[in-house]
């Protein structure tokens, strides 16, 4: 029973990490273009010169 | 210089990003050679290409702030690369729709969260039959502390809409659904208390979460459709050609320009305002504002019209004052009037939910009254048996059977190019039994044909199609179209050209004068081939006969099947033009139409309509013009194609792209069959209801019985509506598409 004690805290804290990690893969604009990326994902790295900011 | 200042003033100061929309865009490689060209411009800093939207974002350079050398910039750099790209303009209506579907986003994520965290305690609740009394209220009390907040949040859109419905004294689905949430939570939180049993925090949270998603979904499809339809209206001019006092043109943006200033239009061009030309004469194809396909030659002090195309001569054209009075304002005025006339319809869910709600109210009720008087068990078990009744009748399934439906039939129209604007655009098409199609531009092309080719001596087309080939006039490219059908060479003539503004061409070819124009060109009596039907062409050699070259407008090549298909379905079908009388028999014969009218004006088309739905009738309004705009509003459903005016697209709820008159039919086929589909949907859940509620309502409800339900029910009903994506749509060759 002692285990409980820690274990639900985890539970609840790795459910608010993922949580979190959707708030911000959505505010950083990861799917406005879902069509582009998987293009994207074709290109030497060079081509596209100027990093991202 | 001072223009300059104002359009930035126009376009806001501080945006350091600019919106372009952008045409063509097919393939990968699409995205990095935009980029990468635009990236190497010092001016830009950043460029990046949205292949969802297809948008294009550019950052300008600090020390090179937005202006409007460098928007042409951009734009020209697109047109090297082969591509079309057009200033945008973001509505702020959009911008806000956005920000609302970014909110119920959210929402969902916390249910979502809160579902999966809750199902943890739940699931170790209804199997861990050796656990101690302490453990589980532990459990629970952790529940509430998840559930509630969550509930808070997620739950808004519902209960603001319910709150809504309830000052409006109505009664919509989101009230049975805020109730069930409310009281579920309310009893939990009791009996989490008093350390007395069941709790339904799961139920709550799952409640939220499944209809959160079909609400995200439906949003989502609508807001697609939307953009679309927004990126459409985009590929209109924005910019203008003015002449000066001076006499010298300069470029200038649409919204600047001002009663009295003078445009100059430029053959092929449309023109961007109201006015009367002062200078010049040429031809105006004024099909999409009066529905009449022939040019109509133009010369100065006539008046002119906005959306109307300038065919032979640049003319100049002064701008009236802008006193209400304009064609638009008059149009604008018509349409207003028919919009107060439509009937407010009420959406299937919302009428089911006006029975629904008040039926399970009452059924809770019963159950409280039924424990009270049969049973010893006292008021606090007797409400906790109703709110159990109230769950488990839980409007989930019913909360999905329309939007669910609703989602699997705009993407599914959305595919086959036709864009919903109306959210309750299916449901008012499926409703229809009168089809009332507008000629030109919508059962026509809108583009001429050769109607005597056959007849014609394959050497004189030769010769006229020597002339026309250097042409942009719509006559003199139907010449060359019909040329090429007929396999003969169309070369142009090697000899010097002159072509005569809103006259025709001429050319001297083995030393004789050959002129290819209209009658007073080739100097035609009057009384030869009198002719009101058919556009013209005459070629004239010196001294010989003329030829006379008739053109008629192309119907679209299944318009037979299409008008066809809704003949043998029983549908009344009307024709309304505002093309000669004459020319719209022509059509209506070809068609098999037997009811049309010819010649008509905005109003004659409304009356009509009118008429029709004295009588109970349900229109269908296909129209692409102007002149169709009032019609369109006033029907009881309407569809556009992309090439209408934007005020037609506007008043229209459905859209769309093909350049095939299946889509109309394909509309309704999908229509019905998403009416259906609701409707077995709502059989579902009422069956699912007629189980679940006498378990409730006997006590026998356990949360772990409530969670598979609802779980069920909402996955029957998915499942069902996707069933929408297996209906064989009509097709003109009567080859079935899946």
């Amino acid at each position: 029973m002692e285990g409980l004690i820690l274990l639900i805290p985890i539970a609840l804290f790795l459910g608010l990490v993922g949580f979190g990690g959707f708030l911000w893969s959505m505010r950083s604009g990861q799917y406005d273009d879902l069509e582009g990326a998987s293009y994207r994902a074709l290109f030497e790295e060079d081509d596209m010169d100027k990093p991202e900011k | 210089m001072a223009d300059l200042k104002s359009e930035d003033a126009f376009a806001g100061k501080n945006a350091p990003i600019e919106n372009f929309l952008v045409e063509g865009l097919h393939c990968p490689s699409c995205i990095r050679e935009i980029e990468g060209a635009l990236q190497k411009k010092s001016i830009i800093k950043n460029a990046r290409l949205n292949m969802t939207t297809q948008r294009l974002a550019v950052e300008w350079a600090d020390n090179f702030p937005h202006s409007t050398a460098n928007n042409d910039a951009v734009i020209e750099t697109l047109k090297e690369l082969g591509f079309k790209g057009y200033m945008f303009k973001d509505s702020p209506s959009g911008a806000a729709d956005d920000k609302e579907g970014r909110w119920l986003l959210i929402c969902m994520a916390i249910a979502g969260f809160a579902m999966m965290n809750i199902m943890l305690f739940s699931i170790s609740d209804w199997a861990g039959t050796d656990m101690g009394q302490e453990t589980r209220g532990f459990f629970h009390w952790i529940s509430a502390l998840i559930a509630l907040p969550a509930c808070a949040v997620a739950g808004m859109p519902f209960y603001k809409s319910a709150w809504g419905a309830l000052k409006a004294r109505t009664l919509n689905m989101d009230v049975p659904i805020s109730l069930a949430v409310i009281l579920s939570l309310g009893m939990s939180v009791m009996q989490t208390i008093l350390r007395s049993g069941d709790t339904y925090y799961d139920a709550a949270v799952m409640l939220l979460f499944f209809l959160l998603i079909g609400r995200f979904l439906d949003r989502k499809m609508r807001n697609h459709a939307r953009a679309t339809a927004h990126n459409l209206m985009s590929y209109r001019p924005s910019k203008a050609t003015i002449v000066t006092e001076t006499g010298e043109s300069e470029s200038c943006l649409i919204e600047m320009l001002r009663p009295d200033m003078v445009v100059r239009v430029a053959p092929g061009e449309r023109i961007p305002v109201d006015g009367v030309i002062i200078g010049g004469i040429s031809e105006v194809d004024t099909s999409l504002v009066t529905g009449e396909t022939l040019p109509v030659s133009a010369t100065i002090e006539d008046k002119v019209f906005a959306g109307t195309i300038n065919i032979s001569g640049a003319i100049d054209i002064r701008i009236t004052a802008l006193s209400g009075k304009t064609l638009l304002d008059e149009i604008i005025g018509l349409m207003e009037t028919a919009e107060q006339g439509r009937a407010k319809y009420v959406r299937l869910a919302d009428r089911a939910a006006q029975i629904y709600a008040p039926a399970v109210h009452l059924l809770a009720l019963l159950t409280f009254i039924g424990w009270m008087v049969l049973t010893t068990v006292g008021w606090q078990q007797s409400l906790i048996t109703a709110i159990a009744v109230l769950i488990i009748t839980c409007p989930c399934a019913l909360g999905l059977a329309v939007p669910v439906v609703q989602i699997v039939a705009s993407s599914r129209l959305f595919k086959n190019g036709i864009l919903v604007k109306a959210p309750d655009g299916l449901e008012r098409l499926a409703e229809v039994d009168v089809v009332a199609f507008d000629k030109t531009g919508t059962l026509t092309l809108g583009q001429p044909e050769i109607t005597n080719g056959d007849s014609l001596d394959p050497a004189m087309l030769e010769l006229g199609a020597s002339l026309a080939k250097t042409s942009t006039h719509p006559l003199c490219r139907a010449l060359i179209v019909a040329c090429h059908e007929r396999n003969i060479p169309t070369i142009a003539t090697s000899s010097p050209l002159h072509e005569e503004p809103g006259m025709g061409l001429k050319a001297q070819i083995n030393g004789k004068e050959v002129r290819l124009g209209n009658r007073d060109w080739c100097q035609v009596p009057a009384d030869v081939q009198k002719n009101s039907r058919y556009s013209e062409l005459w070629l004239k050699i010196t001294d010989e006969e003329p030829v006379f070259f008739a053109f008629q407008d192309r119907l679209r090549k299944d318009a037979v099947q299409v008008v066809d298909w809704f003949h043998k379905k029983g549908f009344e079908i009307l024709l309304l033009s505002g093309d000669r009388p004459d020319v719209v028999a022509d059509v209506a014969k070809t068609l098999g139409i037997t009811d049309y009218l010819g010649g008509a004006k905005p109003q004659d088309k409304i009356d009509r309509l009118e008429e029709l739905k004295a009588q109970g009738k349900k229109i269908l309004m296909v129209g692409d013009g102007l002149n169709d705009a009032p019609a369109l509003s006033a029907a009881y459903v309407s569809i556009s194609p992309s090439t209408a005016a934007d005020v037609s697209q506007n008043a229209a709820d459905f859209i769309f792209q093909s350049q095939s008159l299946d889509s109309i039919v394909r509309a309704y086929q999908i229509s019905r069959s998403s009416r259906r589909l609701v409707f077995s949907n709502f059989a579902l859940a009422a069956i699912y209801n007629l189980i679940a509620v006498p378990f409730a309502a006997a006590g026998f409800l356990t949360p772990l019985i409530c969670a598979i339900a609802m779980s069920a029910s909402s996955i029957v009903v998915t499942a069902n509506a996707l069933r929408l994506n297996l209906v064989p749509l009509f097709s003109p060759n009567q080859t079935r598409e899946r």
